[in-house]
Order: C-alpha cells, then sequence, then structure tokens
C-alpha cells in the first residue's frame, strides 16, 4: 500500500529539484520550513520527531534541502516530511506538509473491529509496523 | 395637542423619527443595507424609514406609549437612501439599529427583528436585505465555529490544498449496505469526505441507524487501506431536536469526525447543534436547503451574504457557498464575496462583491465553504483559482460517475487536484495552462486520462440573476 498523507502523495515522488521549487515558494510566502521522521504513519500521530527545530531564519531552498537529504541519511527507512509554517495571526498553522522519503516496502494498516451490542462496532486502526520495535520497523 | 409628532392617527414614518440623514452611525450599531422597490408615489425616504420603522419600535398608527420610552434610542434609524445604478426605481436603503435592540448571541432573535415584519409592506413592491455589518460588540455574543478552518485542518491533518468530496448518488432509493460501498470506494480512492445529501435523513428504504453503521464501516476501511483521516458527512437532520441529539451522540459513538444538518431545520436548532458539535469535538456541515427560494432574486428576499454571516456567527464549521463554474446560480464576483464573508478575519466593503459594509469577525473562526453542483476534474485550475485552498471541493456526479469507477473517479480528482496545486506552487500560470497541466497529469494517472476524455468540455454557461450592480472591469478572471 501507499500512505496518502500529505499533499503530492498521488503524484509521482517528487524529485529533488521539484522539492526544491516547492521551498522556494513557502519561503516566498514567508513560511519557514521544518522537517520531521517517524515510523509511526499512524493518521492520528501528530507528533513525528522534529528534525532539530524549524528553519526560521534558513532562505535559501538549498539550505532546506541539504537538511532533508541529511535526514534521509540518518533515517533511510523512515518516513519523512517537510512542513511550511504560517505564523501570520488568524492562521498559525501549518500551510503546507508533504512526504519527501517513505520506506521502500509499506505494510499499512490493520483494521481492528470490536463488535459490541446492536451491531456497534469500534474500530481501531493499527499500523502493522508497530508490531515491532521503535527504531526496527521498515527495511532501510 | 394639534398636528406634531404625537398627534394621533398616521402621520409618514419620515417625520416620526425613522429617517435621519444626519445620523452618524455609532461603532456598536447593527447596520443593515436593503434594496427597496418603493410603490408608485412613496419617496424612498419614506420607504426607507418605513423600512427603519417596522423592523423596530413602529406600527402603523401614532401610539401614546412610546412616550413611555427612551424611544430614540430603539429606533431605527435610515440615514441614507441611495438609488441602484442601471436598476430605474430601486434604491439602497442604510438603515442603523441600536446594539440594545438585539438579545445577545441569537440568530432568531436578530433575524425576527431585521427580516420579521417588513417584507410584506404593502407600501413596498419588494424588499431585499442585501448585507449587514454585525459590530465585534454583537460578533463577540455569539460562540461561532465549533471548530474552524484552522482547527479542523489540524485535526485532520491535511494542509495547503483544497478538501475533496463527494455527494452519494443516487440521493434517495439506495440501501444502505449499498449507499456504505460508495462511501468506501470514494474514500479508499482519494476523497477527504464523502456526504449525505440534504434530503436523505430516515426514510424507509433507509433507515438513519443503518446507514451510520455501513457507512462508518466504509470510512474506517479507507482509513486503514490509505492512513488517512476520512470523513462522511451524517446527516442528523430530523423532525426534533430531541431525534437530532440522538443521532448525532450515535455518530460521535461510532467515532464520525463531522455530522452534517440542513438549512431547513431553523436557525435555533444550528445554533443548538454548533454548540454540542463544539462540545463533542464533532465538526459541523451545513447544506444551505432552501436558500435559494429567498437569496436568487435580486430585488426581493435576503443575499446570501448575509445568510452566510448569520451561519458564521450561529457557528457551522462548514457551509455550501457556490462554484462559480458548476450547476448552480453564482456569479464569480458575488461568489467571491461569500467566500470572503466566511473566510476572513477583517473584510472591507467592495460593492464589485456585492460587499456592502466593512466587516469585522474579531477571531471568531473561519466557516470553510464548500463548492458542490455540477462540477469536475477537468475544472481544477478555474477552481483553484476561483476559490483558492480553504474550500471543500465536492465532486458528487465526477467521482461517482467515472467510467471506471468510483475509486478511479476519487482518485482522477485527487490527482488532477495535487498537480495543479503543485503546478501553481512552482509558479505556473495555472489558470492559462491549467488544461495542459492537467493533460500532463493524466499521463501517470490513468484515472484522470478518462476523466478528462469523459467530462473535459462540460460546462454550464448561462447568465446569473444574483449579480452586484457595480462591476468594474476586473483584473483578472
Amino acid at each position: 500500500m501507499r500512505i496518502t498523507q500529505g499533499t503530492f502523495s498521488y503524484l509521482p515522488e517528487l524529485t529533488d529539484e521539484e522539492i526544491a521549487l516547492q521551498v522556494a515558494y513557502v519561503l516566498d510566502q514567508g513560511w519557514p520550513c521544518s522537517i520531521e521522521f517517524t515510523d509511526d504513519p499512524h493518521p492520528r500521530n501528530s507528533y513525528w520527531e522534529m528534525w532539530g527545530l524549524p528553519m526560521f531564519d534558513l532562505k535559501d531552498p538549498a539550505g532546506v534541502l541539504l537538511e532533508v537529504n541529511e535526514c534521509r541519511k540518518a533515517y533511510p527507512g523512515h518516513y519523512i516530511r517537510l512542513n511550511a509554517y504560517d505564523a501570520r495571526y488568524g492562521r498559525q498553522t501549518t500551510a503546507l506538509s508533504f512526504i519527501v522519503q517513505r520506506p521502500a516496502e509499506e505494510p499499512g494498516f490493520r483494521l481492528e473491529r470490536t463488535e459490541a451490542s446492536d451491531r456497534r462496532v469500534q474500530y481501531t486502526t493499527h499500523p502493522y509496523a508497530l508490531d515491532r520495535p521503535q527504531g526496527d520497523r521498515y527495511a532501510r | 395637542m394639534s398636528g406634531g409628532r404625537w398627534s394621533a392617527g398616521v402621520i409618514p414614518y419620515a417625520e416620526m423619527g425613522y429617517w435621519r440623514p444626519d445620523y452618524q452611525p455609532k461603532d456598536s450599531d447593527i447596520l443593515a443595507a436593503f434594496r427597496i422597490t418603493p410603490q408608485p408615489g412613496v419617496p424612498p425616504e419614506e420607504a426607507g424609514a418605513a423600512v427603519a420603522g417596522e423592523s423596530s419600535t413602529a406600527t402603523w398608527t401614532v401610539v401614546w406609549t412610546d412616550r413611555l420610552t427612551s424611544y430614540e434610542n430603539y429606533q431605527a434609524k435610515c440615514y441614507r437612501v441611495e438609488p441602484v445604478p442601471g436598476q430605474e426605481g430601486q434604491f439602497i436603503a442604510y438603515i442603523a439599529y441600536d446594539l440594545d435592540l438585539f438579545e445577545e448571541g441569537s440568530i432568531a432573535n436578530l433575524t425576527s427583528s431585521i427580516i420579521g415584519n417588513v417584507f410584506g409592506f404593502k407600501a413596498l413592491k419588494a424588499l431585499r436585505l442585501e448585507d449587514m455589518r454585525i459590530p465585534t460588540h454583537y460578533v463577540k455574543t455569539f460562540q461561532g465555529p465549533a471548530h474552524g478552518i484552522v482547527m479542523e485542518r489540524e485535526y485532520l491533518g491535511k494542509f495547503g490544498r483544497p478538501l475533496l468530496g463527494a455527494t452519494v448518488k443516487p440521493k434517495l432509493g439506495l440501501s444502505a449496505r449499498n449507499y456504505g460501498r460508495v462511501v468506501y470506494e470514494a474514500l479508499r480512492g482519494g476523497l477527504d469526505f464523502t456526504k449525505d445529501d440534504e434530503n436523505i435523513n430516515s426514510q424507509p428504504f433507509m433507515r438513519w441507524r443503518d446507514r451510520f453503521l455501513y457507512c462508518m464501516e466504509g470510512v474506517n476501511r479507507a482509513q486503514a487501506a490509505t492512513g488517512e483521516i476520512k470523513g462522511h458527512y451524517l446527516n442528523v437532520t430530523a423532525a426534533t431536536m430531541e431525534d437530532m441529539y440522538e443521532r448525532a451522540e450515535f455518530a460521535k459513538e461510532l467515532g464520525s469526525v463531522i455530522v452534517m444538518i440542513d438549512l431547513t431545520i431553523g436557525y435555533t436548532a444550528i445554533q443548538s447543534m454548533a454548540k454540542w458539535a463544539r462540545r463533542n469535538g464533532v465538526i459541523l456541515h451545513l447544506h444551505r436547503a432552501g436558500h435559494s427560494t429567498y437569496t436568487r432574486q435580486k430585488n426581493h428576499g435576503v443575499s446570501f451574504r448575509v445568510i452566510a454571516k448569520w451561519m458564521r456567527l450561529a457557528g457551522v464549521d462548514h457551509i455550501h457557498a457556490g462554484t462559480v463554474v458548476g450547476k448552480l446560480e453564482g456569479d464569480p464576483h458575488s461568489v467571491a464575496g461569500f467566500y470572503d464573508t466566511l473566510r476572513l478575519d477583517r473584510i472591507e466593503a467592495d460593492p464589485v462583491k456585492g460587499l456592502y459594509f466593512d466587516q469585522e469577525w474579531a477571531s471568531l473562526p473561519g466557516t470553510m465553504p464548500v463548492a458542490s453542483g455540477g462540477i469536475h476534474a477537468g475544472q481544477m485550475h478555474q477552481l483553484l483559482d476561483l476559490l483558492g485552498e480553504d474550500v471543500i471541493l465536492q465532486f458528487g456526479g465526477g467521482t461517482i460517475g467515472h467510467p471506471m469507477g468510483i475509486a478511479a473517479g476519487a482518485a482522477a480528482n485527487r490527482v488532477a487536484l495535487e498537480a495543479m496545486i503543485k503546478a501553481r506552487n512552482e509558479g505556473r500560470d495555472f489558470a492559462q495552462e491549467g488544461p495542459d497541466i492537467l493533460r500532463a497529469a493524466a499521463k501517470h494517472s490513468r484515472e484522470l486520462d478518462v476523466a478528462l476524455s469523459t467530462w473535459g468540455d462540460i460546462t454550464f454557461n448561462y447568465e446569473s440573476t444574483d449579480t452586484p450592480d457595480v462591476v468594474d472591469t476586473p483584473v483578472s478572471l
């Protein structure tokens, strides 16, 4: 399967040049970039690990791309996403987020059903990767 | 007493203090712009004063009991009347209402005052409420959207692109089990939301509880298949508030992120559901069922921009607000005015967009506009250009009618959307190059390729009836 979180998951993987164009756009809007990685892609896992602090003062797409590649080297089997943050009053939230690396194999999720009375079902989404310990969940 | 303001009998409203051309509206006044069409022989100032009078303290004759009140305070004041350019016999009357006339946080009270009594008034041939300025003093007495645009995006984990939805079709007749199939297919294919239609409530062919169970099976399956948060707008519209609460509670219990109501349930019920939605962490979608009966005709009724304001105050997270390019009424300038009204925190008067007043929302969350009705993937560049990013694009027929199936239809829309966002961010002139961008994206998506060859040329070009009267030359459209 292919996890389709983030904008651009329905397009072919972005090349580094294409990522740089997106970074140029968000920096032009005044939105700092940040990089996050995880091996727990549950859709409600809001807090991926931070690859350092948001790059508030980095204005050069090449610099952001350098950090993306450093993160890829350190975590070759993880999901990595690139975020842009809009700190404007009234917004103060993520402005764009897209995946820039995914594991070679994405095992996806198991849907667990707990059957209750009156045909009600309680659902739990379980990432198969979570059956293995953190840091050892995806092939590199 | 003989003659003068307090003589028994009938005297013109304008002479009773409702026409006050010298009046300077206060920051805390509620302002209204009415389009009035007076009967022959009725001066526009008198017609405007009559509207002010009948929507505040006046009745048809002089009453001595006014003198027991500080009536100047409670009288609405028509302070300006202007002819409408190009529309003979029509005038815009500006009326100011003191804040004291209204109960805090009550759309029912606000509307009973402003539109309660005046629309059948014989001295007028027609009357339309064009716009209102809600002062922040009054805005702050309302809850506003249960969650709002920012919270909804954080809740769903979806940023930087419009959201995608589809209404399950056919809207009537599917069994609950078949209905849930459409939900599953559309969501796993790439949509963020699916939706009950306005008239799907609890009919003999599909009762609400069965629909909720099957839809949530579809939602959860699709969530596991994609790793994304998915939702189906479960319509909880019902005959009584008790029924609606019961259905909404059940939706929440099943883990639905969103429920839906129709405009037909009434303003008070909408406010009740908005409070329920905030209390329970469930997004609230509003379908504007029935609005065209009073929003569409330009000379009589209530403009949708006013309904949009009321619904943002009332507290809905989503509201249908037009597509421009789809099958339903929607002049581009007017629709831009509706979208601004719903999304921005501060809006400046702009006659081109039909906005008569500045409006400050004082951090009241934004309501996400929904574009639905006869739109398809081939229009993606126009939709993004006209409607922007904070919008839900709903492709019902444009998803379910795809020749390769529902999931393929959903994927086609998602590919088209993401390709257009990518191109826009890359600095391309996507509005002009849209068709090329879509064709290029279709090279790696057979779903999009088939969608474009099925619907690529479908347009709905009819003249709009509800257009602003002041239209200058747009810079780009």
